[in-house]
């Protein structure tokens, strides 16, 4: 598969504070990753980096297998950091047509990408009189005026009330779902696990994980479990091959499983041992669980 | 370079302190034009401005692009802000996301400077040869077109002060501070000149004489000479007053054109030194 972006030991440091420490990755076509981290964890830093606004301290980088400069190559992607820049003075269409110059591309597609985040009303307004939102949705507009390769997002929601989330967030995954290759930088969790197939964790600098979401913590997630004898219950769950750690709650037992089981299997086997069980759940573990314990080690 | 001038321009066109100091501009240079007209008196001369033979060619050439060299700080706070504001609305991060080279960035603000150079140079040019059909008492072609050296001088003194607004704007990042960098600059040359005079004055040596070239302000500054003493009245009157042997030179010193060109270059070479180490 064709390999976007792949970034080869990249290590930024700020004095005495190391800002993004030694990290390679790849990015390839047709996937939408998630870079995650708490706030200060380097992601803005890296695409900083890989856009071209932040001098590697060492490391590199290659944008489409090494076939173009690199500011040839940011006009084949859109990006979006941080908060919406634009010309405070000019109108949004303004605005995208100065973007077209740059990126050396025709005019025609800017009425089509104001449609898209529904800003055609307002095309004439000064960018200064725009809400967040808006900003944020022609900074969208804009990294798609050259149907990007890959659409590079840090913190799209960012400061933006629940409905412009949500506006925002629609968007997105309407832009996945035509295939362009997303990279989204987020501290929010439910952000990256509704669109993102694959997940770069990011912790002080470090890369603490990097593949598909689903594989990301080696865990098969828990059973919530009950019944009227709970000591019997105890017992029977301690000596199974797949329970590791028991919790008890109010509520019941939980059972911290080291591979997957069947639901029914376990009904069946308790039934068979006598114990009746008044609740069964089998639940995996969220990706803000699984994010909390990947970054709590080390 | 088509685009990068394309760019700029269009950055240029849509920015309201542009718009409004190059009119200020414009209309200045109209208003100067007009004096012509204004009567005076003066020394028992009664007149107007045109009859003192000030916009007789050659001599307007060099009449009016003395005068009007103070007017580029107008075009020259329109580069700053430009500049400065990249800086301030983050734009300067945009454009290199959306595929601008920081060379390119650089070129693009050189290529703007150079063409403001040349059209206040163009409108100079223009007024002057206007104001000197009008007036002039000769208008021989050969009479009117000599001494056109004064409009390169004027052309080169904008470069070198756009250039180093220019680069102003990228070291301040504000366009408000950068203007005062400027000025604070044009105070530290006029102290350098004043420790220089004495320090001649007790030392015998000509240390002034050099700074008037070698600093970038006095050089620009020294490229179009004070035009009075050649006005007919005034040199009529200095003869009556002065010995023979002072000597007024008026005469564009080669020194200064190669201080000024020098200094241009190294004001976009510095930006773009500046721009390429910054983190944005």
């Amino acid at each position: 598969m064709e390999t976007i972006l792949e970034i080869n030991q990249l290590h930024k440091t700020y004095g005495a504070l190391t800002a993004v420490d030694h990290i390679s990755f790849k990015i390839k076509k047709g996937h939408v990753y998630g870079i995650l981290g708490p706030n200060g964890s380097g992601k803005s830093t890296t695409l900083g980096m890989v856009l071209n606004v932040v001098n590697p301290t060492s490391g590199d980088y290659k944008w489409f297998e090494g076939t173009t400069s690199n500011h040839d190559a940011l006009k084949r992607i859109g990006a979006i950091i941080e908060r919406p820049n634009f010309y405070p003075s000019m109108s949004a269409i303004q605005n995208l047509e100065l973007v077209c110059k740059i990126k050396n591309i025709d005019k025609s597609k800017i009425e089509e990408k104001l449609t898209i985040v529904d800003l055609l009303g307002r095309k004439h307004s000064k960018f200064s009189t725009y809400s967040l939102g808006m900003k944020q949705r022609l900074a969208i507009a804009s990294a798609l005026l050259n149907d990007p390769e890959i659409l590079i997002l840090d913190e799209p929601t960012n400061g933006l009330d629940p409905q412009g989330i949500r506006q925002i967030r629609d968007i997105i995954q309407k832009i996945a779902s035509n295939g362009t290759t997303i990279l989204l930088a987020s501290h929010l969790l439910d952000e990256v696990e509704k669109v993102c197939t694959d997940v770069i964790v990011l912790r002080l600098g470090k890369m603490l994980y990097s593949g598909p979401v689903d594989e990301m913590n080696r865990n098969h997630g828990s059973i919530f479990i009950d019944a009227s004898d709970r000591i019997a219950l105890h017992n029977f769950l301690k000596n199974k091959p797949y329970a590791g750690t028991i919790t008890t709650h109010d509520d019941g037992l939980e059972v911290k499983l080291y591979e997957d089981v069947d639901n029914a299997q376990i009904n069946k086997e308790a039934f068979e041992s006598g114990i009746i069980l008044s609740k069964l759940v089998h639940r995996k573990q969220s990706l803000e669980d699984q994010f909390i314990e990947l970054t709590n080690q080390n | 370079m088509k685009r990068l001038l394309d760019i700029e321009f269009h950055k240029f066109r849509y920015s309201k302190s542009s718009k409004v100091l190059t009119i200020i501009y414009l209309v200045i240079v109209v208003l100067m034009m007009l004096s012509g007209m204004i009567r005076i008196e003066l020394n028992g001369f009664n007149g107007s401005f045109s009859d003192l033979g000030i916009f007789n060619f050659p001599l307007v050439w060099h009449i009016s692009t003395y005068f009007t060299s103070f007017l580029k700080i107008f075009i020259a706070i329109v580069l700053v802000s430009l500049t400065a504001n990249e800086y301030s609305n983050r734009t300067i991060k945009q454009n290199l996301i959306d595929g601008l080279s920081k060379k390119e960035l650089i070129l693009s603000k050189f290529y703007l400077a150079l063409s403001l150079a040349i059209l206040t140079t163009v409108v100079v040019f223009i007024a002057s040869l206007i104001l000197g059909l009008i007036y002039s008492d000769f208008d021989e072609p050969s009479i009117i077109f000599s001494q056109m050296g004064y409009l390169g001088a004027f052309f080169l003194a904008h470069l070198v002060f756009f250039c180093f607004c220019l680069f102003a704007g990228i070291l301040v990042k504000r366009s408000a501070f950068a203007l005062g960098f400027v000025f604070v600059w044009y105070i530290f040359e006029g102290i350098l000149n004043i420790i220089a005079k004495i320090v001649d004055g007790l030392y015998d040596t000509s240390i002034y004489e050099w700074l008037t070239h070698i600093l970038p302000l006095n050089a620009m500054s020294n490229l179009i000479k004070q035009p009075f003493t050649k006005i007919d009245l005034v040199e009529s009157a200095l003869n009556q007053i002065t010995v023979e042997g002072i000597d007024f030179g008026y005469d564009i010193e080669w020194i200064d054109v190669a201080s000024v060109c020098i200094w241009s270059a190294l004001f976009i070479y510095m930006s773009y030194a500046l721009l390429k180490k910054r983190d944005l």
